[in-house]
């Protein structure tokens, strides 16, 4: 590698001008890229990726199906946003979900058209299997590999212009409060960039790299690592709203390896999770924070540890299993198996729990989002895993990559370019490029190994109080120590700007967490304080924002109306998880409270 | 690996590697950033160790030079 001057370094500047910028090149973003320029072929849209968007993202290698496929015959927008509603205990706004049921088969046949494989019947239909508690939506993709490739052709196709290794770090906000653009820098060669834009489109996936991974190792996350909260943290300092960051992503996986064990593709072919007896212990496999509770009682109810269970199934079955988990999405769960000893055929998977992270395409944690993906800063829009769009998934990142696509396209034809605010400019220069400039200090892992440490000691769930008081004294001297760190090159000064947008997610998760004094959401929200779901005041929107003075806010939002109300049997689906004895099943299947 | 005497997930068969004719398919699929060319012999190698054996790098690699293991926290 050559050697860079890192002084020369800080003075060179880049400026870009577009209209439509988004950020982020995964899921959600090329998809919005895409419809923003089809909507309107005039705009300039530019793709600005972290990674290479060839191979960036949550679905990097492929997903393995969808599990949120809103097809007729087999469910209706009215069923999902229902299913949904009953899901996340209550804390939607139905309009984002119908806007997501209504397109979500629209969708599945433009991706169908464009080449995605989905699987089919013998009569050319959609495969679809139940694995949510009441209705039918999991599409499985056993050829699902090619997903990015298909999204890059598109993109070229469409003519859409696409930057790699550029890490956006703020977004530039115009003094009449409308966005004007986004600063970066290229974690290659060290050039800062200022990048105009009319409309920015946050689509920077998860917050995955929050908590610390039970091995012990930074990057062996759930989320692909490179995803550590940056459109979290630069919403934040936006000024937009945040929405249920409280509602933490915990998910079940396959210990160590920390990938899923991908019950939804095991249960429709018979297998399940299971205890340390073999047996099962949970109604469905459908992650949800009443799912993750149950869980988490096997493993301290002494039945643990929690396994997948395939090996009472076919040996064709198995290998058919085998080739759709070892070609998709984490394909080298395969090698970890075998490194391990472990085979399908005769062994149980050890599963756990993961550590914590904020994700609304699984939870419901992300910047705060309307029916048409505009954030509350004008000109600034959300989609994919940090929407707040609670159980998106990839077909909801899809979907609202379209909606964020369309309205930043209709946007941008009634607007100019907002001026650039050169305090902005300077201000994150001084602030990206001082690891560079010290001499003696702290490394960006080691920041990060123990802020990391620090979220799993006093915020993964059950929550208490003075932890989480606790917790956030010793992020404020978190805080202090990146004025202490040090970086060598570009790659590390990557790593550095990472471990402040972690540690904005660590606090916002600690302050939604307080405030919200009442348990929801199964573990995902069990405070062991306040253990009982308080729906006379609770039942609303935590937001976070950053007010006029800097400082962090939290405060309600109320709930909107609900359009489809569900009735009291599919209210207490999500609440009664746990398999019960033969004796109370045949008496009533669905008879706890609320 | 030249750069490090420590095991690290990504290996590189230097015999395959084509990098000194070109190629950089691995360095810019990889969505970490770790891989780079060593100075030393052209040939692609992993520089930090922050891999997650997510196999784009193997996958995509035109003469199948790589092989990512499990890194060893992990195994």
């Amino acid at each position: 590698m050559q050697t860079i001057n890192n002084e020369d370094l800080v003075l060179t500047t880049e400026e870009i001008e577009t209209d439509v910028l988004v950020i982020g090149g995964g899921t959600a973003g090329p998809m919005a890229a895409i419809k923003a320029k089809q909507q309107d072929p005039s705009l300039r849209v530019l793709l600005l990726e972290k990674a290479n968007v060839k191979r960036s993202g949550a679905i990097s290698m492929g997903m393995d199906g969808l599990n949120n496929a809103v097809i007729p015959g087999y469910a209706t927008p009215e069923q999902y946003v229902k299913e949904i509603t009953v899901a996340n205990d209550g804390i939607v706004n139905q309009k984002t979900l119908f806007a997501y049921a209504e397109n979500s088969y629209a969708m599945i046949e433009e991706l169908d058209s464009w080449g995605v494989k989905f699987e089919k019947d013998e009569n050319g239909d959609y495969a679809v299997k139940k694995v949510h508690h009441m209705g039918t939506y999991v599409l499985p993709m056993p050829e699902g590999h090619d997903i990015k490739k298909v999204l890059y052709r598109k993109l070229k196709q469409t003519r859409v212009n696409v930057t790699n290794r550029l890490v956006a770090t703020r977004v530039l906000i115009a003094d009449d409060g409308r966005v004007a653009g986004a600063l970066a820098f290229d974690c290659r060669s060290g050039v800062y960039t200022v990048i105009r834009a009319k409309a920015v489109i946050l689509s920077t996936g998860a917050a995955g790299r929050l908590g610390l991974p039970a091995s012990g190792y930074l990057f062996g996350t759930y989320e692909n690592p490179t995803n550590a909260g940056d459109g979290y943290s630069m919403a934040y300092h936006a000024g937009a709203e945040l929405s249920g960051i409280e509602c933490f992503q915990i998910n079940p996986l396959i210990k160590d390896y920390n990938g899923p064990a991908c019950a939804y593709v095991t249960g429709p072919m018979g297998g399940y999770t299971a205890n340390a007896q073999g047996e099962r212990f949970i109604e469905s496999d459908y992650w949800s924070g009443q799912m993750m509770q149950e869980f988490h009682q096997e493993l301290a109810g002494g039945k643990g540890p929690v396994f997948l269970k395939v090996d009472h199934l076919a040996e064709e079955t198995i290998s058919n299993i085998e080739t759709i988990l070892h070609s998709n999405e984490r394909p080298s769960r395969g090698r970890f198996h075998q490194g391990r000893g472990t085979d399908y055929r005769a062994d149980m998977i050890e599963m756990h729990i993961s550590e914590i992270g904020l994700c609304s395409g699984h939870s419901a944690s992300g910047v705060w989002v309307n029916e048409h993906a505009e954030t509350t800063v004008p000109g600034l829009y959300a989609a994919g895993d940090l929407a707040c769009v609670p159980h998106n998934y990839m077909l909801g990142a899809f979907v609202y990559g379209r909606l964020a696509g369309e309205s930043a396209a209709s946007y941008c034809a009634n607007t100019e370019l907002a001026e650039v605010d050169t305090k902005q400019v300077e201000t994150e220069r001084q602030r990206i490029f001082a690891p560079l400039a010290r001499k003696h200090g702290l490394s960006p892992t080691q920041v990060e190994y123990k802020l990391r440490r620090l979220v799993n000691d006093y915020l993964q769930p059950p929550k208490v109080a003075r932890r989480m008081e606790i917790g956030l004294v010793r992020f404020e001297e978190i805080r202090a120590d990146l004025q202490q760190i040090v970086a060598s090159n570009p790659h590390e000064l990557m790593r550095a700007a990472e471990v402040s947008f972690i540690l904005d997610c660590a606090e916002m998760a600690a302050k939604a967490s307080l405030f919200r004094t009442e348990s929801r959401w199964g573990l995902y929200h069990a405070r062991q304080d306040y253990s009982e779901r308080n729906d006379a005041e609770w039942a609303v929107h935590v937001q976070v924002q950053k007010d006029q003075s800097g400082a962090m806010t939290v405060f309600k939002r109320p709930l909107e109306p609900y359009i489809v109300e569900p009735d009291d049997v599919e209210k207490a689906v999500y609440q009664q998880i746990r398999i019960q004895p033969k004796s109370a099943v045949v008496s009533s299947g669905v008879s706890h409270e609320l | 690996m030249s750069f490090s005497p420590i095991d690290f997930p990504v290996k590189v068969d230097l015999n395959a590697c084509i990098a000194d004719k070109g190629c950089t398919v691995c360095i810019d699929v990889c969505p970490l950033d770790v891989l780079v060319i060593d100075p030393a012999t052209g040939k692609a190698g992993m520089k930090y160790d922050e891999c997650w054996y997510c196999l784009p790098c193997e996958k995509d690699c035109p003469t199948q030079a790589i092989r990512v293991d499990i890194p060893y926290l992990l195994r």
